[in-house]
């Protein structure tokens, strides 16, 4: 297990750098991991984010195809806010658990 | 404090430049169902891991690419000894049943998010991923370029398929 220490804050994660509880997640923090990420978030950023944390928080499962239907963002879109395979890596910064889906 | 970031830092970007596979040319020469399936499911699945696809679509292959066939692919049932282990292989030959299966099929994908033949090659083409006809194989069937999804970028040869290849950490995948 990691620690990640964000504006002081330690945040526990796993050895690919997922948050392993959900719930210190905070628009800062995101911010901090996103740039591990090389990514700079703006407000589309943020309100993938959010969609990606509430569904997780309501035990649905995520996949690309999901959030390209979520009517936030299309999947083109989608790639391009999150470079380098869109779904971990928003999964990453959103702080929640890597996602599992093969779709 | 300071230190332990940096340190978590180094470790995340060591993992990511790791990674030695960059990009795949998934090949599919098949028009079944699965065949299909399993070649977009790898395209796909790489673009979504960060990596680069391309796909290159030849002889039965084509019928994913067509639009009048794309979302009607049938699976075997016959000569598929895989197929409902528990009935005759004769069963799969009956009139019909392979239309069935194919769509029980489809329904149980369906189930699992798997999209439409059509709408997975949009998915990968918005992904970046970029799909290729044979020429040969076009020629073959007599295809051109308006009987394909518009997703196709361009009708090939098989020199320039190995051109899609070119570079390092690079994987042909034939299906």
């Amino acid at each position: 297990m990691e620690r990640l220490s964000i504006n002081g804050l330690y945040v526990d994660v796993n050895d690919e750098g997922y948050f392993k509880f959900s719930d210190v997640w905070t628009k800062d923090i995101a911010k901090e991991v996103a740039k591990n990420e090389s990514i700079v978030l703006t407000d589309r950023h943020y309100e993938v984010l959010n969609f990606l944390r509430e569904k997780h928080h309501e035990g649905v499962p995520l996949s690309i195809r999901k959030v390209g239907k979520s009517g936030i963002v299309n999947i083109r879109e989608f790639y391009g806010l999150f470079p380098g395979g869109p779904l971990k890596v928003s999964s990453k910064i959103a702080g929640i658990p890597k996602p599992v889906s093969c779709v | 404090m300071e230190n332990t970031k940096e340190m978590t830092n180094d470790v995340l970007k060591e993992t990511k430049d790791k990674k030695s596979l960059k990009k795949v040319l998934v090949i599919c020469a098949r028009g079944t169902l699965e065949d299909v399936y399993a070649a977009l499911i790898m395209a796909n699945g790489a673009l979504a891991e960060g990596m680069e696809a391309k796909m290159f679509f030849t002889f039965f292959g084509l019928d994913a690419i067509t639009k009048e066939k794309a979302d009607h692919l049938h699976t075997s049932t016959v000569g598929n000894p895989a197929f409902m282990r528990k009935l005759p292989t004769m069963v799969g030959g009956i009139p019909g049943f392979e239309a069935l299966a194919s769509h029980m099929m489809k329904q149980e994908m369906d189930k699992l998010d798997i999209p439409p033949v059509s709408e997975f090659l949009e998915m990968i083409e918005a992904g970046g991923g970029e799909i290729y006809a044979c020429k040969l194989a076009a020629d073959m069937f007599h295809l051109k370029s308006e009987d394909l999804v518009d997703e196709v970028k361009d009708i090939i040869t098989v020199g320039q398929m190995y051109e899609l290849a070119q570079g390092e950490g690079v994987q042909i995948i034939y299906v």
